[in-house]
């Protein structure tokens, strides 16, 4: 079911709702985003407990400052992605360097894991056409004639479609610098 | 404190992570699939069955159109080899090449692993924990908010082929059990038509109008008007007026939460109704998720000991009305208003469970213990499918002492609460 695309509008008025204190918009919130957040912080942390404290801590952050949010920067979708994402690393890191690990080799999981996790955000945010494309020569194996004809549309066509839908997922590798090692224990 | 990541900077290894070397690219190989094997001939291609020549590209607009599904091992074997002639020649494709080859190692087979439906109220708790809400969904409302979610994201867990499993509804119709065999999407509807009722006490628009109608009519009527709706669209009606009853509910003051929502010939206080809501949408979620073969746990034993103390307060009326409609033995003794009669002890076991002191001879008589001619215990969750109408009064696992008559008029009359 379609929750991404949702309209500013949407973002605005959750975004007074929760200024407002309305535990209602709390709920309708977390229904909207609580997967999203959870696979996001699951895909770096690689851990089911601390993907759920990752989850509290969004929520209860959002919930605490919906001030922060600026729909003139972006989506609610994308801000919250991006709170899950700087949460998470921060906690990759801290659990990292309790270990052995060298500071190159925590840099270099952290790298990793950012990728994949702006991965997982991009293909969830593609635009649907591409993504059925990849779906079906990723997962089920098409080649792109048989993909084509599955999909309705010309050779031509899906052959575009995966080629963008990978450039798209390309740009996970570069993403947003949003791994600055913490700063003073701010909310997140 | 590094500001730098190791990206291409002067890091303790010169230039660790610098993606790109000046020169030639490596090409990683196209992805072999994972389980079944190579898939592509390492070499040349057989030279058999030839496709006619024009399908073997050669122009650059053509090979870099494939790159994606080159990438992907989604292109045909003479495509594969023309595509990778072609990156030994051109460096822009031979880029771009490395890019989508290194996207592809991004993708994974979607986990599936559904969250845990426990942790949606650890969340809002520890968020109202720190700040608490200034419009808060009040008490009565809660198990509705919970029950709708936790469907909800049983019903984004299924297929859309799923929505036409089928689904036989239940109940107990006052001698004898009751049913009706349904769908899926059905049922989901039915949930519709009867929350819509509790939608036009409040003020909020019914989906079938007028906000009249029994259960079973409405359900009907819904039925029929929405045929050829789209699981989609069936399942957003739904959410979209749960979401505004429980926005109504923070909103709505002692006044509308006493306001009354007529169920055809009997009515609930709408604080109650949504509890009685939340009931069914627990009770019809096991359904669904019988169905589709989907665990589902009970609600959380707050929730359900609120489900129970319902189903408890309702069913000195119950009795009365199987009486009036000559289906149970009259009362033993006119009981005046206020004034104890018989009584029977309720004991509702497991977590959720309580005790309850049911007045026998009349709603309006008092039921202190001492009047207690019968005592019936049973678990909690066996008591809600028996007043879901899907357990026989005669079949429910109760234990039980005293009075025979008057346990068998408490058990019938907990089953007559369901209906369709």
């Amino acid at each position: 079911m379609a929750t991404d695309g949702a309209p500013p509008r949407w973002d605005r008025k959750m975004q007074q709702r929760l200024a407002h204190g309305e535990a209602a918009a709390l709920g309708e919130l977390y229904d909207r985003f609580a997967s999203l957040v959870h696979t996001l912080a699951h895909r770096v942390l690689e851990d089911e407990a601390a993907a759920d404290r990752v989850t509290r801590e969004v929520f209860g952050h959002i919930w605490e400052h919906p001030g922060d949010f600026d729909p003139k920067e972006g989506s609610l979708r994308s801000w919250i992605a991006g709170l899950t994402h700087r949460q998470a690393v921060e906690r990759l890191r801290q659990s990292q360097s309790e270990g052995a690990a060298t500071p190159e080799e925590i840099e270099e999981k952290v790298r990793a894991a950012s990728a994949a996790a702006r991965a997982d955000y991009i293909v969830t945010s593609m635009p649907a056409p591409l993504r059925a494309a990849l779906d079906l020569a990723y997962l089920r194996r098409l080649d792109y004639r048989r993909a084509a004809a599955q999909l309705g549309v010309t050779e031509d066509e899906a052959r575009r479609r995966l080629r963008l839908g990978l450039q798209l997922l390309s740009t996970a590798h570069r993403g947003p610098r949003v791994v600055a090692p913490p700063a003073h224990g701010g909310a997140l | 404190m590094s500001e730098e990541l190791g990206r291409g900077g002067a890091g303790p290894h010169g230039g660790n992570g610098a993606s790109g070397p000046p020169g030639r690219p490596r090409i990683p190989l196209p992805r072999t699939a994972a389980e079944d094997g190579p898939r592509w001939p390492e070499a040349a291609p057989l030279p058999a069955p030839a496709p006619p020549p024009e399908t073997v590209p050669t122009s650059h607009k053509v090979l870099k159109s494939l790159l994606g599904a080159w990438a992907l091992a989604a292109c045909s074997p003479e495509e594969t080899a023309a595509v990778e002639a072609h990156l030994t020649d051109c460096a822009t494709c031979a880029d771009e090449a490395v890019r989508l080859r290194e996207a592809v190692a991004l993708l994974h087979p979607e986990d599936n692993l559904g969250l845990d439906p426990r942790l949606r109220s650890r969340v809002l708790a520890s968020c109202l924990g720190r700040r608490p809400a200034r419009v808060p969904v009040p008490a009565w409302a809660a198990p509705y908010d919970a029950e709708t979610a936790r469907l909800d994201a049983l019903l984004h867990d299924i297929g859309e082929a799923e929505w036409q499993a089928p689904v036989r509804l239940r109940w107990f119709d006052g001698e004898r059990p009751a049913g009706r065999d349904t769908t899926v999407a059905a049922v989901i509807g039915h949930l519709t038509a009867v929350d819509g009722l509790v939608a036009s006490a409040l003020g909020l628009p019914d989906p079938l109008g007028d906000g009249t109608g029994s259960p079973a009519e409405r359900t009907e009527a819904l039925w029929a008007a929405r045929s050829a709706t789209p699981p989609g669209a069936v399942r957003a009606e739904w959410r979209e007026q749960g979401r505004a009853l429980i926005r109504s509910a923070s909103f709505a003051d002692d006044e509308a939460a006493g306001l009354a929502v007529s169920y055809g010939p009997s009515t609930l206080p709408v604080r109650d109704a949504f509890l009685d809501r939340a009931f069914e949408c627990w009770i019809h979620a096991e359904d669904i998720a019988g169905a589709v073969d989907y665990p589902y746990r009970p609600p959380s034993p707050g929730h359900l000991h609120e489900l129970v103390g319902l189903a408890a307060r309702m069913l000195p009326a119950a009795i009365a009305a199987r009486r009036r409609a000559g289906l149970a033995p009259p009362a033993r003794a006119l009981a005046l208003a206020g004034a104890p009669g018989r009584s029977l002890h309720l004991e509702v076991e497991g977590s959720g469970g309580g005790h309850w002191h049911i007045p026998l001879d009349s709603p309006a008589a008092t039921a202190p213990p001492e009047t207690e001619v019968a005592h019936v215990a049973l678990d909690a969750t066996e008591f809600c499918r028996l007043a879901a109408g899907h357990v026989h009064p005669e079949d429910a696992a109760a234990g039980q002492s005293g009075d025979r008559e008057a346990i068998l008029d408490a058990l019938y009359a907990t089953a007559s609460l369901s209906r369709m």
